[in-house]
Order: structure tokens, then sequence, then C-alpha cells
């Protein structure tokens, strides 16, 4: 079997020394060594007070978009549940009535959209078949919860708001690959 | 034997006893700062100030938590337990001298609330019925864990008192009384007996780390094997009484040490700088404390560094490997002392 | 007057814990008012000054020897169902043993009080260095004889607890 780190030693029941049976000096040796961890720089991040760093592409929770006049891109076309690996996504198209343009960018729409979060393994494929660029997955944490109910988030949770200050950025997650992927019109999914 | 003498004397009593559990508090906080430090951790930094209010928020959780005593359980000795326990773990203290003596009005105050002539067999007296908390309690909870957790405590506290009692016949030999006071007063300046009796001081140290059950010698409520040792059925503020328990033996085996081989209230060189006896004095206090809290340190700094013993490890150290070495420690030392008969005979 | 009064006291619970020892039913409450007992003794020793018997007799009866024997009755189990029913001649004979057993005391204890009555009083005689004094000089060689008979019991019991002599 290959060894999985460089410091694996064979075991010998071999007789101890006088020097290593008296144990203090390895005692002290060890106790060196505790003692040089006290004063090391401790790693720990103070959470509520300081926050770890995300890494560019982490993949926290969704975001329905709406597009630049504040309507909802979402046209509830189910591709999102379909590439779901974890069945989270749930969603019941309805058609947009008369007057509502301003609310609906498409002539149909999500009535009801509902990601179950403890289902949710954050893969990301839904971002990927979307085809209106609606959903994205960003850089903000679920929040934990008391009960298992309070984890299916419904639209009044997923979908920003309409204000200027209420939209949620996605553009970090939108790394060079990403975009150097996004030029190409060629593709069915960027038109 | 006047009015203002007791008065004193429960002064005094009071102020060891507060100043004992403040210090039993602290050690709570002090150990799981020490133990987080020496993992890399921070250890407790919320209630307060560094987490300074952290052990008032373990006793009032302690106090708060439900009470549960099992029904087949014997429920006076149940009770009977942690209170021995926590009661001679207090009782100690009496005979430590926490300084010399400060005079006021001409009248002097030893700062020693009794010196005993017997001091050290007293402290060994309440050490060896402090035994009986921990026993009575494991066997009062009816539970198979328990009991094994007690008969192993007390298994291993008879054992170490006797190499801890050997050990201190050869400082009793080298100081010629059994009164601490004056054990104490003995080792002024550079005469510490850690010098004259190395080998002495060590033993006694190791078997202070097993009279207290603390790490390595934590077999009594090793969590691995048997759950929680004696503790294992009580909660709230009866096992807070263990608990509390096992820091102020660890307080009074800090300052037992201190005073019978680090010097006590001396420190070398003081008269030098500070002349008046009453700041002297303080200064005496001042310096036990400094040897106790560095003592209770290193209690902590052994507990997080070293792994726990085996049964039978603990067992062969204690009567194979300690007792013979105090024993040649006893005959060295005598033989020391009457080297000059010994020459004499040879010389003839 | 004080010494008086706790010496009643003491002797009062000595009896009580002692009758209590015969009395309880659970074996680990009789022995756990035995060491009661012996602490009530203590307190005589320290009546009569001698503080170093007091704290040895607590150190060696509290401390360690009935430590085992809380140790064996804990381990064995004894509870009141698992004890054998004794038979009434059973109880005649131990009846008629303690009944002789408190005879002999009675009467060695009629011999004794004359020795107290001509021993003055003397507040030094129970310290360390008067009992040390004693035992090394006046009594120095029954002291030799009790730690060679405790060596030979030791001998005695790191033979039986061999595995195997070969």
């Amino acid at each position: 079997m290959q060894p999985l780190t460089n410091r694996s030693k064979v075991v010998v029941n071999k007789q101890m020394s006088l020097y290593e049976k008296i144990y203090l000096p390895a005692i002290i040796s060890g106790m060196m060594i505790t003692m040089s961890h006290f004063f090391r720089k401790k790693p720990t991040i103070q959470y509520p007070e300081q926050k770890r760093e995300f890494s560019g592409t982490y993949r926290g929770q969704h975001v329905l978009k709406r597009d630049d006049n504040g309507a909802e891109r979402c046209t509830a076309c189910g591709l999102c549940a379909v590439a779901c690996p974890a069945e989270a996504i749930t969603m019941i198209a309805a058609e947009r009535k008369n007057g509502e343009e301003k609310l609906y960018r498409e002539e149909k729409y999500a009535a009801s959209y509902e990601i179950n979060m403890l289902r949710c393994i954050f893969c990301g494929d839904c971002e990927d078949a979307c085809p209106k660029e609606a959903i994205f997955l960003t850089d903000r944490m679920v929040v934990p919860e008391y009960n298992r109910k309070s984890f299916i988030y419904k639209k009044d949770i997923l979908v920003e708001g309409v204000e200027k200050e209420k939209r949620i950025d996605v553009s970090r997650r939108q790394t060079a690959a990403v975009l150097e992927f996004k030029k190409h019109k060629e593709f069915e999914h960027n038109r | 034997m006047t009015l203002g003498y007791f008065i004193y004397k429960i002064i005094l009593v009071v102020v060891v006893f507060a100043i004992t559990m403040v210090i039993a508090m602290y050690s709570t906080y002090a150990e799981r700062k020490v133990a987080g430090f020496l993992q890399d951790r921070l250890g407790p930094n919320r209630a307060g100030w560094f987490g300074i209010l952290q052990p008032v928020a373990d006793a009032v959780k302690l106090f708060m938590k439900e009470e549960t005593i099992p029904s087949v359980s014997n429920k006076t000795l149940f009770i009977v337990g942690p209170a021995l326990s926590l009661l001679t773990a207090c009782m100690t203290g009496v005979v430590i001298p926490w300084g010399t003596s400060l005079s006021f009005f001409g009248e002097n105050y030893s700062l020693q609330i009794a010196d005993v002539n017997i001091g050290i067999l007293y402290i060994f007296g309440v050490v060896s019925i402090g035994l009986y908390g921990i026993m009575i309690g494991g066997w009062a909870s009816n539970n198979k864990y328990s009991l094994l957790g007690a008969i192993r405590a007390s298994s291993q506290m008879i054992s170490y008192e006797v190499a801890m009692g050997l050990a201190i016949i050869a400082l009793i030999m080298t100081t010629g009384t059994l009164s601490v006071g004056e054990i104490a007063a003995q080792q002024h300046g550079w005469h510490w007996n850690i010098l004259i009796q190395p080998l002495g001081a060590l033993i006694f140290i190791v078997c202070a780390f097993a009279e207290t059950n603390r790490a390595p010698f934590d077999l009594p409520e090793c969590e691995q094997e048997l759950v929680g040792g004696y503790h294992t059925e009580y909660s709230s503020m009866k096992m807070g009484f263990y608990l509390f328990a096992e820091y102020i033996n660890m307080f009074i085996s800090a300052t037992v040490i201190s005073t019978f081989y680090f010097g006590g209230y001396n420190m070398p060189f003081i008269g030098r700088f500070v002349t008046d006896p009453n700041l002297l004095a303080l200064c005496g206090v001042a310096f036990l404390f400094a040897k106790i809290f560095f003592g209770i340190f290193f209690f902590m700094w052994v507990r997080w560094t070293l792994p726990r013993f085996r049964y039978d490890q603990l067992m062969n150290l204690g009567w194979k490997v300690l007792i013979p070495l105090s024993i040649l420690n006893i005959v060295l030392t005598g033989a020391w002392m009457m080297r000059h008969e010994i020459l004499n005979v040879f010389i003839k | 007057m004080i010494t008086t009064y706790l010496f009643y006291f003491l002797s009062f619970l000595a009896i009580m814990f002692a009758l209590m020892v015969v009395i309880s039913k659970n074996p680990v409450h009789s022995v756990l008012y035995l060491v009661l007992t012996f602490f009530t003794i203590a307190g005589h020793y320290v009546l009569l000054n001698a503080q170093f018997l007091a704290v040895v007799h607590i150190i060696v009866y509290a401390g360690a020897i009935m430590v085992l024997f809380l140790f064996v009755i804990m381990l064995m189990n004894l509870n009141k169902e698992t004890e054998p029913h004794k038979t009434p001649w059973l109880k005649f004979s131990a009846a008629i043993a303690a009944g002789l057993m408190l005879i002999v005391l009675v009467g060695s204890l009629k011999g004794a009080e004359t020795i107290i009555a001509t021993n003055p009083f003397n507040g030094n005689i129970g310290l360390i260095e008067n009992l040390g004094q004693c035992l090394f000089k006046d009594f120095l060689l029954p002291f030799e004889v009790s730690s060679i008979l405790l060596l030979v019991a030791m001998v005695g019991a790191v033979m039986l607890g061999k595995k195997s002599i070969k």
C-alpha cells in the first residue's frame, strides 16, 4: 500500500534505553512544544465581528433577478427544476394579464417559485440551465432556522427588490471565464 | 484569648475561604483559557472583557439546571458525597502560612490561621478523608460506571498517598519539624527545599497530580471508558461541587507544593529593597500567590500536554517506581545527615 | 469546663455511632458509621492533647483501612437480599460470645482505673517530640518487633497474592 504521508513509521517492540525510561526528558520536550503553541498567533476568526472572505466563486443563497425596469426575468420554463439534481425547485406557471407588463418581462411568469434549501446542494446547475439569466447563486449564506418549513424559500425571499439599493449584486461570481463564455452569441444559452 | 483575637481569626478564616473560592472559580476560566491557548484557540472571550465573567455565567447555568437524583440511588449519601468533597477540599487552607505576620498598634497578627505542630499530618489526614466524598458519591449513584470510577479514584489515591508520605518523610528529616509554618520560615533566602530535596520534590509533585485526580492521572473520570466516572449521575450544582472541589484541591496542592518546596512566602533578595515589616509581609503574600498561580498554570499545562495513563501503568508508576525512589531518597537523606558519624566509623 | 462538655458530647456521639454500626442493615452504612466513630475517638485524642495520635488515627484508620473495607463491601455488593438467614442457635451463641466479651472488657477496665490516677496530666505528653523520644528510647524493642510483624504480614500478603510459586 502506498503510504499517505512520508511520516509513517514501522512499529518496533524494542527495549527502551534508560534515557527513554526516565520519561522526564520526553515530558519536558512535549511541554515545550505546547508552550510554543501558547505564544503562537491564533487563527481564530471572531465570527460576528470578523468575517472570512469568501472565494470568488462561492455559491450561496439564490436570487431571482429583475430586469432594469424592475420586471421579473423568470418565465417559469422549468429548466432549472429539470436541471436540479436534488429536485429542490418547484414552480407554478401563470399567464401574464394585460397591465402586468411592468411586473413580468415575458408573457408567462412563475406564480409561485419555491426552493427547498435543505435539499439544495448549491451546485449552480439551475444558474447554468436558466435561459433568461433570471436565477443566480450569490455569496450570501442561507441563515439557520428553527424548523424545516422555514427552509422552503418562496418568492418573497428569492426575488430581489425593485429599488436600486435592494438589488442583489451577482457580478462577483462573473469571473473572466464566465464573461468570455457569455460573449459567444452562437450558443443557445446566450441568445 | 481576647475578643479581638477571635475577631481577627474569624476575619482571617473568611478571607482565606473567600480567596479559595474566587481562585477556584477563576481556575475554571483559566483552565479553559490555557487549554485554548495551548491548542491554538482563544478560549472563552464572550462574557465580559476577555470572557472575564465566564465563571459567573457558568455558576448561573449550573444553578439553573434541572437537578436529577436517580430513583434507585441512596438519596442521603447521594447528597452527602459532593458536600463532603467540597468540605474536605476547603479544610486544608487552615494550616497554610499565607505570610509572616502583620503588626498593627504593637500587636502581631500571624497570617496563618492555626500553626498546628503537626500541620503536615493534618494536611495528609484531610487529603485521606477527601476520597470519601468521591467513594460515597460513586456508590450512592447506583451505577456501574460511577462505582468503577469511585473505586479507581480511591485505589489511586491510597497508592499515591504512600509515595507522597515517604517523600515528605525525607523533607521532615531535613527540616526537623512537622509544622508547616516552621518549614516555610526555614526557607528564607535561597534555602528553598527543592534545592535540598530535588528528588523528593519531584515525587511529591507527581503524587500531587495523582491525588488531585488531574491529567495525566485523571482515570477516575476518564470520559472514554467510564462515561464520566464517579459523577456520571450528577447534574446541576452537585456536579458543580465536584468540579469545584477538584479546582480547590488543585489550588491547595499548588499552595502546599510552593510552601513545602519552593520557599512559601520567601523570596531571595527582597529584604534589600523593602525594609518595612508590614510591607515585607504583604510582599511575601504576593510572592506566595505568584508561586501558587504558576503552580496552577503548571497543573493545566501538564493536563493539556500529556495523554492519560493506562490503569496498570498508573499502578506500576506508583508502586514500582515512586515508592522505591522515595525510600531511596529517605536512605540518601539519612546517609547525608549522618555523614560525619559514618565517616568516623570508617576512619576508626 | 468546655473540655468536660466536649468529652461528654464526643462520648455520646461515639457510643451512638458505634451502636449505629451494629444496628444499620446496610453494610455500607455500617462502615460509614464506623468512620464517624473513628472521628469521635480522634476527637477524644485531641482532648487528651495527643494531636499526633489523633491525626495518625484518622490517616490510618479512617483514611486507609476503612476505605479498603468500603472497597470490599462495594465490590461484593452485600445487600439485604443476599444476606443468608441466621439460625436461632447462631444468634444465641453470638449473644453468649458478645456477653463474655463484655465481661472481659468491664473486668479489664476496672483494673485500669488506678493507672490513670497515678499519672498527673501533662500538657506536652501527646506532642510528637515526646512521643518520638518515648518510642525510640523506652519502647524501642516493642516498636521494632511490631515493625517486623508488619513486614511478615506484608510478605505473607505478597505470597498469597502471587499466582503461582515456581
